[in-house]
């Protein structure tokens, strides 16, 4: 893990300073597009916790953010009202189920048998949607309202306005910025880093790494169901795409750019990949070939990412010595 | 339903397990050996059927088709690992997964751009076109047969090359231990190359004897490539005989999966994947 120096943490207050501004500014538009890549980017924090800290590669983690989104259209999309705080509680407790069962069993492998399974698993659940009569099969299903949330009969956002839904993700994703960073800071997260550095010597050290790693395994999943909740909620609409495997490539591709190891990098990464999506078609139809040629350049001449380069850059503005341990 | 029903989804099963076979004996072999996770390895499957297509309506006959697509195969799936996949070697399986997804994209595309994204059909040649009778109304397809035909007979000549050449030699030796076969002089990046191609072949000709059957689209690969990955899972990463029986189980549970359930038909083979690892998490004939 490196070491969150003064810029960086500078840098981090500008760009949340731009996200609270920008509707101010932006197009109805792109205030919906980039709500869209802050939930996005919910989920690929989400995935980063596996691949970057606790160095599980999961290639499936697609799966657990169409289940969040189909929990909240199956259970609570025919709703006149939908209680959010409800919603909420009841398809994040379920999809956390579903990770401990899909992780449960693949926690018990390693290295590719783990990626080739979670990627098997996210298959099942996509097929399980997709040919499924009574979820709406290929088509998906289109939800009436979205979640109301109310506290004492006050309602206290109105999700239906783009701004408060605006500002509702944005608070989301700070929130699980700091729960996860704190979850990191603690025992627990040092475990998890130890075991991404080297299981068997945190075997050897007497703890049961099986244990952490299928906890982390959940704690990803259910914020990725969150994503999906507030994705469903955000569209009012759910597809099996969201649970395809090239969500989950794409995924780890965010990560990967932005930079896997630490938290702001996946942000980074959704946030340059989403838009390359949304711009590259209106040049070329064939825009998969570019997306494609760099991802190799990044695979080739950027591992660490955009942080990567961050990091580089600010050690040489930090009154520190050269810190930012790999990890 | 009659017992000849049965008995031609059972042969319908086992010809989709011998192709599942060609596809998943090139992907356990590239893992084995040279410890790539190969992605691209359903592209290749589709660059197959594509080419087929593309080469049987240029000559009109699928057989030279598939004769000139075979040395085509070979070449691309040295370009892919000589341009590609060597800078991987040293690379967490991470970046792997990520390059060999990069080829995916950048060959669909590809595809689309050469060949279109209509759906092709690729004409059977008059000599297997016809249909054996069963009883008065069940009949089977002879190319089909065909298809089980040619791959028994790729598989024997793959135990053999394995078995009983220096080249098979090599290859085993690859597979159990990598560091060892380099101390004794054995040029690996040559037989990286080899193997490599050889397994983009096997997989492409899966596309090319299923071009005629399964018609020619684009994302062909897609779910194939997937299915592979449970075969494998199933059977062993690393063994070409766990693959042999996990692509018969999984193309019997996948053909009477469709029969007797068909509203779950897809998910059918993933809970047999989910019931081996249960019981065998390394798979059935994996090393742990």
């Amino acid at each position: 893990m490196h070491t969150v120096t003064r810029p960086i943490i500078v840098f981090l207050c500008l760009c949340l300073l731009l996200l609270l501004l920008f509707p101010v500014v932006g197009s109805s538009f792109y205030t919906g597009l980039v709500t869209k890549i802050m939930i996005l980017s919910i989920f690929t924090i989400s995935l980063d916790l596996l691949i970057g800290f606790t160095g599980l590669v999961s290639f499936g983690h697609a799966a657990f953010f169409g289940i969040g989104a189909y929990l909240l259209a199956i259970l609570f999309g025919n709703l006149e009202q939908i209680n959010y705080w409800w919603s909420l509680t009841l398809t994040l407790s379920l999809t956390g189920v579903a990770a401990l069962l899909v992780g449960w069993l693949c926690i018990r492998t390693s290295g590719v048998y783990f990626i080739m399974l979670t990627l098997a698993f996210a298959q099942m659940f996509f097929y399980f949607f997709f040919e499924s009569p009574h979820f709406g099969g290929d088509d998906g299903i289109f939800m009436l309202n979205k979640p109301q949330i109310t506290l004492a009969t006050r309602q206290l956002v109105d999700l239906d306005n783009e701004h408060h839904f605006y500002y509702f993700v944005l608070a989301w994703l700070v929130g699980v910025y700091l729960f996860l960073s704190m979850i990191l800071r603690a025992p627990f997260g040092h475990v998890l880093i130890a075991i991404k550095a080297n299981e068997q010597r945190v075997r050897a050290l007497g703890y049961s790494t099986p244990h952490y790693k299928l906890v982390s395994f959940v704690i990803a999943g259910t914020i990725a169901g969150l994503a999906g909740f507030l994705e469903a909620a955000h569209t009012n609409f759910v597809t099996p795409a969201y649970l395809g495997w090239h969500e989950s490539g794409m995924a780890i591709m965010m990560v990967i750019l932005g930079g896997m190891g630490t938290l702001f990098g996946p942000v980074i990464g959704t946030f340059i990949v989403v838009l390359l999506q949304d711009f590259l078609p209106e040049f070329t139809e064939h825009w998969k070939l570019i997306m494609g040629a760099i991802i190799i350049f990044v695979v080739l001449f950027l591992p660490n990412g955009i942080a990567g380069l961050i990091f580089s850059i600010s050690n040489r503005f930090s009154s520190r010595a050269p810190g930012g341990r790999e990890g | 339903m009659e017992i000849s029903f049965y008995l031609i989804q059972l042969l319908n099963g086992i010809q989709y397990g011998f192709l599942l076979f060609l596809m998943a004996s090139g992907l356990t072999l590239i893992f084995g050996i040279m410890g790539i996770i190969n992605l691209a390895h359903g592209a290749f499957y589709m660059i197959g059927a594509y080419l087929c297509y593309w080469l049987t309506g240029i000559t009109g006959n699928l057989f030279t088709g598939i004769l000139l697509a075979i040395p085509l195969s070979i070449l691309f799936g040295y370009a892919v690992e000589r341009l590609a996949i060597s800078y991987l070697y040293r690379r967490d399986h991470l970046y792997q997964v990520l390059l060999t997804y990069a080829l995916i994209l950048i060959a669909n595309e590809l595809q689309s751009i050469f060949w279109g994204n209509d759906v092709h059909s690729v004409p059977i040649p008059e000599l297997l076109r016809g249909s054996i009778q069963l009883t008065a109304n069940q009949a089977y397809p002879v190319y089909r047969l065909f298809i089980s035909g040619a791959c028994i007979t790729l598989a024997v000549a793959m135990y053999w090359v394995i078995q009983k050449t220096r080249l098979g030699m090599t290859i085993r030796a690859g597979a159990s231990n990598r560091e060892m076969v380099q101390a004794l002089g054995i040029n690996i990046n040559w037989l990286f190359a080899i193997v490599f191609s050889l397994g983009a072949t096997l997989a492409a000709f899966a596309g090319m004897l299923a071009a005629p059957v399964n018609s020619v689209y684009p994302g062909i690969g897609d779910n194939i490539l997937i299915i592979s990955f449970v075969v494998v899972v199933i059977g062993g990463i690393g063994s070409i005989k766990g693959a042999f029986i996990g692509a018969l189980l999984i193309g019997l549970a996948d053909t009477f999966g469709k029969v007797l359930l068909p509203e779950m038909a897809s998910m059918v083979v993933y809970a047999l994947m989910a019931a081996v690892l249960f019981w065998r998490p390394q798979g059935l004939f994996g090393k742990v």
